[in-house]
């Protein structure tokens, strides 16, 4: 076999895959196929399973190749569920089988996935989650009644990464078990969550006696929490890391209304806007140094920040530039109730940019969270005191 | 080509760093430096010696074939990290980077040399408020002497060589000796401000003071946020050291949410100053088109940094933290006279407005 872990062989490969599927001509779906078939889908991953087992770094080199060639992508930021966190799990912890069924057509974009992990009584407190999975009559498969919330993309899921209560004897973390939802399923109802900004990006899922193989469990029965944790570390991963050039972020939108309406402007609003300014582009240098040190193999804990640094700025450039816009400021573009397939936090206008990013603080781990996360793993402080740790889960308070 | 400044630090920069640091925790504790405050003499000469004779640091920016160690602005922007660390009293960013970028600009190789080797110390007599684009004093020139005073002059007194600019548009070296350098009672004690008074003080000319001063400046004020940064992770770093160990109601006073939110949120901002100062100390180095704009983003992002820094220090550090005896204080003067240094963060604010087009109403 071929070494294929250094550029010039990807290169070599990706201009095969381009000669025998000229994107010209190949349907969309058979060109992602191949590409997938051919390893080079996501080069880190094993053979067979749409990789090459090349280092990650390398990933670009065919994109870059793949992108001037006028390739089709697989629509990343559609099946961003799929690809950052279900993908890594049915990797680590899935069987032969299960990899083989699920990672070509969530690659592919053909089966979109969703998370089925809080609650509305389980937010920051994941580990509490009541939603109950429990063997069937003749043990072949599990029966799971509960309700999740905050789910985006439900509507559109073939799949869901579902955790769920398999043992309320035991201690919160050491009772959930991981499994594979079908979304198809008739127990599952999806109804649109409506947020703040008027449309309804996300769901609440109600499980009702949905019945889900025992050969769709990711893991161990009670392992499930070690399981999520590679889920959820996947999440991060995807939140930073990623290359902005300057005004990238928030910033953007309201230099450009402070440039061209001069007079819009005053001298409060413009110490403000500097000192955001600035702030902005302290954490975009942030991102980028975080980024060259993955890159050189020396990744930092500087990415636990990341996050929250940019809810904060996000909210507060997005509140100063409704201010800015006086009169206008007073206006909202629409309300009515949408259900948009992909969330971009700059677009639609400024009120809808203040409103959504008050989200940014509390989707992913709360700000209030991570900094006991930053306080905690990065600094040594102690942890919080635990009340909840040898108690049996039906025995919590709630 | 890449047009990305590199962030991060080097092997060599590391290595450096250590080989300074090792120095400064065997020569420059802190009872050590409180002592010293209120001594005859507030900088370390055997210190400066260490640094400079011992290990070449002052010639960090002076090319090998003008007698120095043909380094760049990212190695000085390490060791002032670590004398920020150390709230050292030596005049390092004030002679081996600001008098030093004067010099590199004039031509004076002479003198450069001199410099470089750390065996004279010189200080641009321009006040330490001065921002790069600011406005500044000058002398009078007549009959080829000078005559003037001027105040807030950082380090003249450990200085061996004032570079003056005078009123003909010129900048003048003239001898510690033939001026009357008095120690100003300043807020920061480990770098402390003085009034130089000429009278009839003989100078050399070396060239034009505009683009010398300048030049000075921009680099001082681009560095001093490696230096902030020093000290903003010294404050940090024995802060949450200290609350580890500090017990009150039967439990480490680290482990309080509020506390710890307010050192997590430090720590952010300690993360952001250091991706600040070093694209500061990498546009220096390579001469980058956007020195201007990361300059005046670092000093912007430094300054209230590490005066936050300082003062959470103190205020978490309880009672302890308001003593003369512990060191926070040293730092907390530090910072604050460093966020008027080279310009406050609304002047550089200011100058950022021009460079990124946001312009005022």
């Amino acid at each position: 076999m071929t070494d294929a872990t250094d550029a010039g062989e990807l290169r070599r490969r990706t201009a095969e895959l381009l000669a025998a599927y000229p994107p010209a001509t190949t349907d969309r779906l058979d060109f992602l196929r191949a590409r997938f078939d051919a390893g080079l889908a996501w080069v880190h991953f094993p053979e067979g399973l749409g990789g090459l087992g090349a280092p990650r770094s390398l990933q670009p080199v065919v994109d870059a190749e793949l992108a001037a060639a006028g390739a089709p992508d697989n629509d990343p930021r559609r099946i961003g569920i799929g690809l950052g966190m279900a993908a890594p799990t049915v990797l680590e912890y899935g069987t032969e089988e299960q990899k083989r069924r699920f990672l070509r057509p969530l690659w592919t974009g053909e089966e979109v996935w969703c998370q089925l992990f809080s609650e509305p009584g389980a937010g920051s407190d994941l580990a509490a989650l009541g939603t109950r999975a429990v063997r069937d009559g003749d043990g072949e498969g599990w029966v799971v009644n509960g309700q999740k919330v905050w789910t985006s993309s439900a509507h559109l899921a073939r799949w869901a990464i579902l955790i769920a209560r398999t043992d309320a004897d035991v201690p919160k973390h050491r009772g959930i078990t991981y499994f594979v939802c079908d979304m198809t399923d008739p127990g599952v109802e999806v109804r649109p969550l409506r947020q703040i900004t008027g449309e309804a990006e996300f769901n609440e899922v109600f499980l009702t006696d949905v019945r889900i193989p025992d050969a769709h469990r990711l893991g161990g029965i009670g392992d499930g929490w070690r399981v999520a944790q590679t889920t959820l570390n996947n999440e991060r991963v995807a939140i930073g890391g990623m290359r902005l050039p300057r005004e990238g972020g928030m910033i953007g939108p309201v230099a450009k209304t402070w440039r061209e309406r001069p007079e819009l402007r005053t001298p409060d609003l413009h110490q403000r806007l500097l000192t955001l300014w600035v702030e902005a582009e302290a954490a975009r240098l942030t991102g980028e140094r975080l980024r060259q040190q993955l890159v050189a193999g020396q990744p930092g804990p500087e990415g636990a920040g990341m996050k929250l640094g940019f809810a904060r700025l996000n909210q507060q450039i997005s509140g100063l530039e409704v201010e800015l816009l006086g009169e206008e400021g007073l206006l909202y573009d629409d309300w009515t109730m949408r259900r948009p397939e992909l969330v971009d936090f700059t677009g639609r206008d400024a009120g809808y940019r203040y409103l959504r990013s008050k989200g940014n603080s509390i989707e992913g781990g709360t700000s209030e969270v991570l900094l006991n996360i930053v306080a905690e793993r990065v600094l040594g402080l102690p942890s919080e005191p635990r009340t909840d740790k040898d108690v049996a889960w039906k025995d919590l308070s709630r | 080509m890449s047009t990305q400044p590199d962030l991060l630090y080097s092997e060599d920069e590391v290595a450096l760093r250590a080989a300074v640091r090792d120095l400064l925790t065997d020569h420059c504790d802190a009872p050590g430096v409180i002592a010293r405050t209120e001594s005859g003499t507030p900088h370390d000469r055997s210190l400066w010696k260490a640094l400079t004779e011992g290990m070449g640091l002052a010639g960090l920016l002076v090319p090998e074939e003008r007698g120095g160690q043909g380094a760049t602005h990212r190695e000085a922007a390490v060791v002032l990290e670590e004398l920020g660390r150390a709230a050292a009293p030596v005049p390092y960013l004030t002679s081996a980077v600001v008098a030093t970028e004067a010099l590199l600009e004039c031509g004076n190789d002479e003198l450069l040399a001199e410099l470089a080797s750390g065996r004279t110390v010189g200080a641009l007599a321009v006040a330490l408020n001065v921002a790069p684009d600011g406005a500044h004093r000058t002398v009078r020139l007549e009959n080829g002497a000078l005559h003037g005073e001027l105040t807030g002059i950082a380090d003249a007194a450990a200085a061996d060589v004032l570079l003056v600019p005078a009123d003909d548009g010129g900048l003048y070296a003239v001898a510690a000796d033939a001026a009357t350098v008095t120690p100003q009672v300043s807020l920061d004690l480990t770098r402390p401000v003085a009034t130089v008074v000429l009278d009839g003080a003989p100078g050399t000319r070396l060239g034009e003071a505009g683009p010398a001063v300048r030049r000075a400046l921009r680099a001082g004020a681009g560095l001093l946020a490696s230096e902030q940064l020093g000290l903003a992770d010294w404050c940090l770093t024995e802060t949450v050291r200290y609350l580890k160990e500090r017990k009150q109601f039967n439990r480490p006073v680290g482990g309080f949410q509020a506390l710890k939110h307010r050192l997590a949120q430090l720590w952010l901002e300690v993360v952001n100053l250091r991706a600040a100062a070093r694209n500061a100390a990498d546009a220096l180095a390579t001469g980058s088109g956007d020195t201007g704009l990361a300059v005046a983003v670092a000093q912007a992002y430094a300054a209230p940094v590490a005066v936050r820094a300082a003062e959470e220090a103190l205020q978490l550090h309880g009672g302890i933290g308001m003593t003369w005896e512990h060191p926070v204080h040293l730092y907390l003067k530090r910072a604050k006279a460093d966020s008027i240094a080279y310009g406050t963060a609304g002047r550089h604010r200011a100058a950022l407005a021009e460079l990124v087009d946001l312009q005022a109403p």
